[in-house]
């Protein structure tokens, strides 16, 4: 089982929702988040595109983020996830600087907080909060290692790319473009 | 051309706008660890070569100081953890795909090293000292009995301290300024400058600070290398890496890296040097000052620039 997001990018009007479900659903502190949206614009006047992006963990196969991890509290699961135990956690912040995408923080309680993929909603056979709400339905969760999956069907019909494969992590987040 | 905006408004403390995890504590303690490896990697290799009545200073007074050096070292680590009271997490797993952990077991192992190895040389300095209690003085003798065979023990273990200063920061492809294998030597050799320059701080015989200017002298040559060898290889490396070079070529870390690291910290040491080993009157505690300085201004400055330093995407 690989747990895999896509995201379509042609559907993304950057509303946010995501982001605010995510807080609501984790009970993120305030003044932080684990995913955000990003706004691409390439070209130059007028010959402009725009492309809107929700990031959030990657979720890599090939995590820099667990194998930097002195004491195991960051950690991959049944399916792919990657996730962070509080009481293993020391804080000494080795899993931000190597993460690329700029995933992680510290929670106020001092230790490392990131996207869980809300494994306490997939356990329980549902979509992350962010797939959830989003109002224009862009974003797909599922498995990719099930060829039957919708996701699966999906990057097979759709041009995707995932961000910045060149840093070898092997991301799990796909946008569709 | 493309512009990239986060639009939801993620001002995550200590990431955004830039990253800036690791405070004055990290490059603090790289200094430490690299000052410790320097003076018992000479204190180890004086041992072993029977010069301990020929230079005191660097087999048995300088590495006296190193315990005291590493407590305030793993002080500085300790008040880097954001989750403090979970730092013995560290002894109870042994992650060999992580620096950090190697780390904190190199350190476990140095540290009470370097307290016995100090020890040892504590009647050989002051005389008149007492133990007081019988089992010390057992554990000592002891101890003096298999000295240079621990001396070994401490070369080999110094330049791991030494390297993994550097492997450290190398080890995190996702900071393009830091992901050099140059880094592990370039550390390692400043560290062992440093631990050269202490030294000359502290020895009285003329003999023993003329033996270490020269061996001061070599490691910042060889510390200059490494410093053109990294930017080589980063120019000729991938675009971030590119972009990570020119953050020292032109961008904000230039003055502050060429004038006051490579040129106070090693290239007007070399100058002092070279004139202190003509003769010349300057007294030998400049330009060990200034190499201290340059030592610790380069952990500051590398992992300073390391975290403005990214993929582009």
């Amino acid at each position: 089982m690989r747990y895999a997001m896509a995201i379509d990018t042609k559907k993304c009007v950057g509303c946010s929702d995501c982001v605010v479900a995510c807080q609501i659903e984790n009970h993120v502190p305030t003044g932080f988040c684990r995913d955000w949206v990003i706004e691409a614009t390439s070209g130059t006047y007028p010959d402009l595109s725009m492309e809107f992006r929700s990031e959030r963990c990657n979720h890599c196969s090939n995590a820099p983020c667990v194998r930097c991890c002195p004491t195991e509290a960051s950690h991959i699961v049944e399916g792919g996830i990657v996730l962070v135990d509080a009481d293993q956690c020391i804080g000494c912040g080795a899993c931000i600087e190597s993460c690329p995408y700029d995933a992680r923080y510290i929670h106020p309680e001092g230790h490392v907080d990131k996207c869980t993929f809300c494994i306490h909603r997939v356990e329980k056979g549902q979509n992350p909060a962010c797939v959830d709400v989003c109002p224009t339905t862009c974003m797909y969760f599922g498995d990719t290692d099930d060829p039957n999956s919708d996701i699966s069907k999906l990057l097979k019909k759709r041009k995707w790319k995932t961000l910045i494969p060149e840093a070898g992590t092997d991301p799990n987040i796909y946008y569709l473009i | 051309m493309i512009e990239e905006i986060i639009i939801s408004g993620r001002n995550n403390p200590e990431i955004d706008p830039t990253l800036h995890i690791w405070g004055w504590e990290i490059p603090f303690y790289l200094f430490i660890g690299g000052l410790v490896a320097g003076i018992l990697f000479f204190s180890a290799l004086y041992t072993i070569r029977d010069k301990s009545s020929e230079y005191p200073t660097v087999v048995m007074i300088a590495p006296m100081f190193t315990p005291f050096f590493l407590g305030i070292g793993l002080f500085a680590l300790f008040l880097d953890l954001s989750h403090k009271l979970y730092f013995w997490q560290l002894y109870t797993n042994i992650r060999w795909e992580s620096p950090m952990s190697w780390g904190a077991w190199t350190l476990m192992v140095v540290t009470p090293l370097s307290i016995i190895w100090s020890a040892s040389w504590v009647q050989d300095v002051f005389p008149n000292w007492d133990w007081k209690y019988n089992w010390i003085k057992d554990i000592l003798t002891k101890f003096i009995e298999i000295r240079k065979q621990v001396a070994w023990l401490i070369i080999f273990l110094s330049i791991i301290l030494g390297m993994y200063t550097g492997i450290l920061l190398s080890a995190f492809n996702a900071r393009p300024f830091w992901n050099t294998a140059i880094l592990g030597p370039l550390f390692l050799t400043s560290g062992l400058s440093a631990g050269a320059a202490f030294i000359i701080l502290l020895s009285k015989s003329k003999k023993e600070k003329h033996l270490f200017i020269k061996i001061d002298f070599m490691l910042i040559i060889t510390e200059l290398f490494l410093i053109v060898h990294m930017f080589m290889g980063f120019l000729a490396g991938t675009k971030v890496h590119i972009e990570a070079a020119n953050l020292f070529l032109g961008g904000p870390f230039t003055v502050q890296f060429w004038v006051f690291v490579v040129g106070l910290g090693l290239i007007v040491p070399i100058f002092l040097e070279i004139l202190e080993l003509k003769n010349k009157p300057i007294p030998a505690y400049l330009s060990a000052i200034l190499v201290l300085y340059g030592s610790i201004m380069l952990r500051f400055i590398v992992v300073e620039a390391g975290q403005a330093s990214r993929w582009l995407y």
